[in-house]
């Protein structure tokens, strides 16, 4: 199959990108190496939307950032994202940080942040009534805010499928060679052939360059290790807190996530450029996230955590440290979007954008179509819904009122639509990211196996042949005696 | 709205014994509202022998047990819906529910029952570091895999806890093919039945490594090993007692906890020990006509005490449909001190017309302990035991007279231990 675009890499970018490119009348087509999107960075992060004083004013990441923060709700509601603007605060301990907070604030100026405030310990402890007693002050940014990273990911997807554009899982590409103005890309699922290419490969953005003999950077995996609690512990958090930045880095920021649970963490370990699959949790690393968390909210208890995790960045070894987003040196024809690590979630759409604008300067023939869908059909969620809108769901189709995931409260029929969805889920942690079933206190002990059978019956498969998430990681062997 | 007298939240043995209890003491409109798609609970899946040898005094199957019970129930107009799943329990004994042939059922109550059960501690809250790969699962979920769906989850197993399930999930993995290389317990006793260290590892010929516990997952897909360590007497590994251990699932078997999610939102006093609800003698919670028994309550080893307190769950609902007690009743707290983890009830009307069975569980293993119950000094019961042990529940009697006897409200549950 020969197509106009191929974007590597089903991320938050590569989604938003291939969404961006399904205006224009061409033929697109994202390769995605796993057996669903948001499987790499995009599924295991923050899930910030930082409001844009980090990056250093000039830089690529500061202008990209603010722009991001600003359309991100758009984005959300088009697509039916949860997207909460809960701002940000930075936190300090002493008098050296409160200058920190100026500094801070004097770049979050020079980037366009708006609306920020130094505020005082009282107004503090007013927004955050469990902060430690030592805090001092804060740098509050209400443009800040959370969002589902990965189900920004699948909502872009869908919509860009809906808009004509072809998502082929399963097909991680191992080589590429051009010839004749196309790029011929060899994929576990066969070759694709394309005229331009976007590489959005996240953790592995390097090895791809390296296929058309771009050498020009390297992608250093940074481990990110996270603890998610209980939503009992709703009430310790309001906003996304951050520690005062130090030599050490911005250390370890707790949050509420968009599905009430309190997020901690991540460390920031940088692994050999050959662990690009590591994705272990630490004793180290989440004794790092517990101590430090301490700081900001003494009382705030890890008892209560229903998992752990971790996240790969891409952090690019160039000297900057930007994101590298242009056409390589090495084939104009072929796009670096690399070294999108933080705020790369919030810059998300802003990326999209400036990318677009590139592809139209190295390929000016193509034309927006005439008609473009800008959202997708919402997700039902029964949980959110009335007893009367509940009522007349289960009227029309009853597979509304079974209940499979008792934790989270998520029914049969919305299981059915997740996997029914343009680009829809394939294996159980497909379905959780997509409906939250399996996500709850219990981790999925009630329902997993409800969820396999599910989606055995949907896509018509022996119930030993559905995975956790694609390739080896099977679930069941062979039947019983 | 509907109206019942009984609402029983949960169609398990608990649920069913006690809206048979209440059915057999004069109530009329009965329900039992069950989110699975039959009534019987968790015992469907418990297809092993060991149930009802103190309550029918013969040793049947889950299955066996469950259906004694699931037809006394179609014998009587007691009400059933199956794959009902109950939401909300509303201010003035509303329960909001849902199914699929309903749509959404708000139904009013004189009484309800709690009987949801509970689930198992699932790897999350354990903090093992290491991969997701798939193949690590609770020893409840495999045995579903196993004995409803039949399909193998895996072929070479480690487990890690020693909780009734796990051991019995391991020999039902051996009899199956599977090699079972090893049960760790973190603790340096089982918290499971004697029986079933016996039957299920000792005859089946699993090692069973006390103070030990796994420490790291291995494996990016499917998992591959374990890293497993002895624990010190703070339960901390010890570095240099690391082994890999080759395998490709995991099974979990850490713990249950009482599902309580509709309790807690109800605004229900939780007891932090158990998780379930703080109750009197008849298991009334701390909201007038709402009661709670089995594992709900407390997790319990042995289905037949789930059937016993239900009846008295049953029978304390139909007492408070028939009279609609007012006012405030007086009670004496009990409370478990030095060895007894904690007692149910934590309540006793002081005017309590029955003796009481007070249940406790110990918190270590002790041997030739004494069982002291106490008020104020005096003594009501001193029984000496050869063995108690936390994986064994255990009961002792105190009479209505005594209660009645009472100058200071308050009852404790002790042991005093030889050393």
């Amino acid at each position: 199959m020969q197509y106009d675009v191929a974007v590597i890499g089903a991320g938050v970018c590569g989604a938003m990108i291939t969404r961006e490119m399904s205006k224009l009348d061409l033929k697109v087509v994202l390769l995605e190496k796993y057996n669903d999107v948001a499987m790499g960075t995009s599924k295991a992060n923050s899930a910030i939307v930082h409001a844009g004083f980090d990056a250093t004013p000039g830089s690529l990441k500061a202008q990209l950032n603010v722009q991001g923060a600003s359309l991100m709700a758009y984005y959300c509601n088009k697509l039916h994202v949860p997207y909460k603007n809960i701002g940000s605060l930075v936190v300090a301990y002493n008098w050296d940080d409160m200058k920190t907070l100026d500094e801070l604030f004097e770049r979050g100026f020079a980037n366009g942040v708006p609306n920020m405030e130094i505020i005082s310990q009282e107004r503090l402890r007013a927004m955050e009534p469990y902060i430690s007693e030592e805090a001092v002050g804060a740098l509050w940014a209400p443009t800040a805010g959370i969002v589902s990273p990965y189900e920004l990911t699948i909502a872009c997807t869908e919509n860009a499928v809906l808009n004509g554009a072809r998502v082929k899982r399963n097909s991680g590409v191992f080589d590429i060679e051009f010839k004749d103005d196309l790029f011929f890309l060899s994929t576990a699922s066969g070759v694709v052939k394309a005229k331009y290419v976007i590489n959005c490969a996240g953790v592995f953005a390097d090895q791809i360059a390296k296929m058309i003999g771009d050498t020009s950077f390297r992608i250093i995996p940074r481990k990110g290790e996270y603890y998610l609690l209980d939503k009992t512990e709703k009430k310790m958090v309001n906003h996304v807190l951050f520690h005062c930045p130090s030599k050490m880095g911005k250390g370890i920021l707790v949050t509420p996530t968009v599905h009430g649970n309190v997020l901690m963490g991540p460390t920031a370990i940088d692994l050999d450029f050959d662990s690009k699959l590591d994705l272990d949790t630490t004793i180290e690393g989440l004794n790092i996230v517990k101590e430090d968390v301490k700081t900001v909210i003494p009382t705030l208890s890890t008892r209560n955590c229903i998992t752990s995790f971790a996240g790969l960045r891409a952090h690019i070894d160039t000297q900057e440290a930007d994101f590298l987003i242009a056409p390589s040196k090495a084939n104009g024809h072929f796009i670096n979007v690399a070294g999108i690590e933080s705020p790369g979630l919030t810059a998300a759409p802003a990326i999209a954008r400036y990318v677009a604008n590139i592809f139209k300067e190295i390929a000016p023939q193509y034309q927006r179509k005439e008609v473009f869908r800008t959202d997708r059909p919402a997700p039902v969620r029964v949980n959110e819904m009335s007893d009367e809108e509940r009522k007349a769901l289960v009227a029309k189709d009853k597979r509304y009122g079974r209940i499979i995931c008792r934790c989270e409260g998520i029914t049969e029929g919305e299981i059915v639509d997740a996997i029914k969805a343009p680009c829809g889920a394939r294996d159980v942690d497909g379905v959780k990211r997509r409906t939250r079933a399996g996500m709850g206190r219990c981790q999925g002990g009630f329902c997993g196996s409800k969820v396999v059978e599910i989606l055995a019956r949907e896509l018509g498969e022996e119930m030993n042949k559905i995975t956790k998430f694609g390739n080896g990681s099977k679930i069941l062997y062979n039947r019983t005696k | 709205m509907q109206k019942y007298d009984l609402v029983v939240i949960g169609g398990g043995p608990a649920g069913m014994a006690a809206a048979l209890q209440a059915k057999e003491d004069g109530v009329k409109k009965i329900l039992i509202l069950e989110r699975a798609a039959t009534l019987g609970g968790i015992l469907e899946q418990c297809i092993h022998a060991g149930f009802g040898l103190h309550y029918f005094g013969e040793e049947l199957t889950g299955p066996e047990y469950a259906h004694r019970f699931i037809e006394q129930v179609e014998q009587t107009d007691i009400e059933v819906k199956v794959d009902t799943m109950v939401l909300e329990i509303r201010t003035g004994n509303i329960v909001i529910a849902t199914n699929a042939v309903d749509g959404m059922l708000e139904i009013h109550a004189t009484a309800i029952i709690l009987a949801m059960g509970c689930r198992e501690r699932p790897r999350g809250a354990l903090d093992i570091p290491g991969s997701r790969a798939s193949g690590i699962m609770t020893a409840g979920t495999a045995q579903k895999y196993v004995n409803i769906d039949g399909y193998m989850p895996g072929k070479k197993i480690v487990i890690l806890g020693s909780g009734d399930i796990g051991l019995i999930m391991a020999r039902r993995m051996t009899l199956e093919g599977a090699k079972v290389e090893m049960v760790c317990e973190l603790m340096p006793f089982s918290g499971g039945l004697q029986r079933n260290i016996v039957q299920c590892l000792e005859d089946m010929g699993i090692p069973l490594k006390l103070s030990c516990t796994v420490i790291q997952t291995h494996g990016i897909e499917r998992l591959e090993g374990v890293t497993i360590a002895n624990v010190d007497e703070n339960r901390r590994p010890i570095p240099g007692t690391e082994q890999y251990v080759e395998c490709d699932t995991l099974l979990l078997s850490v713990g249950l906890i009482p599902e309580n999610e509709l309790t807690r939102m109800a605004g229900i006093i939780i007891d932090p020990v158990t998780n379930g609800a703080v109750v009197d003698e008849n298991r009334q919670t701390s909201r007038p006509g709402i009661f709670a028994c089995g594992n709900v309550l407390q997790v319990h080893d042995l289905v037949d005490y789930v059937t016993q307190e239900s009846q008295i769950a049953g029978a304390g609902a139909a007492a408070y449909i028939k009279n609609k007690p007012k006012g405030r009743n007086r009670y004496v707290s009990v409370k478990g001190q030095s060895g007894v983890r904690y007692v149910v009830p934590q309540n006793i009307n002081e005017n309590t017309d029955k003796d009481v069975k007070l249940y406790f569980r110990v918190a270590d293993v002790y041997r030739n302990a004494r069982i002291l119950v106490e008020s104020d000094g005096k003594v009501l019961y001193n029984k000496k035991k050869p063995k108690l042990a936390p994986g064994e529940m255990e009961y002792v009697v105190v009479k209505a007279d005594d209660i009645h006897a009472l100058q200071k409200k308050e009852l404790v549950v002790r042991l005093e231990v030889q050393k």
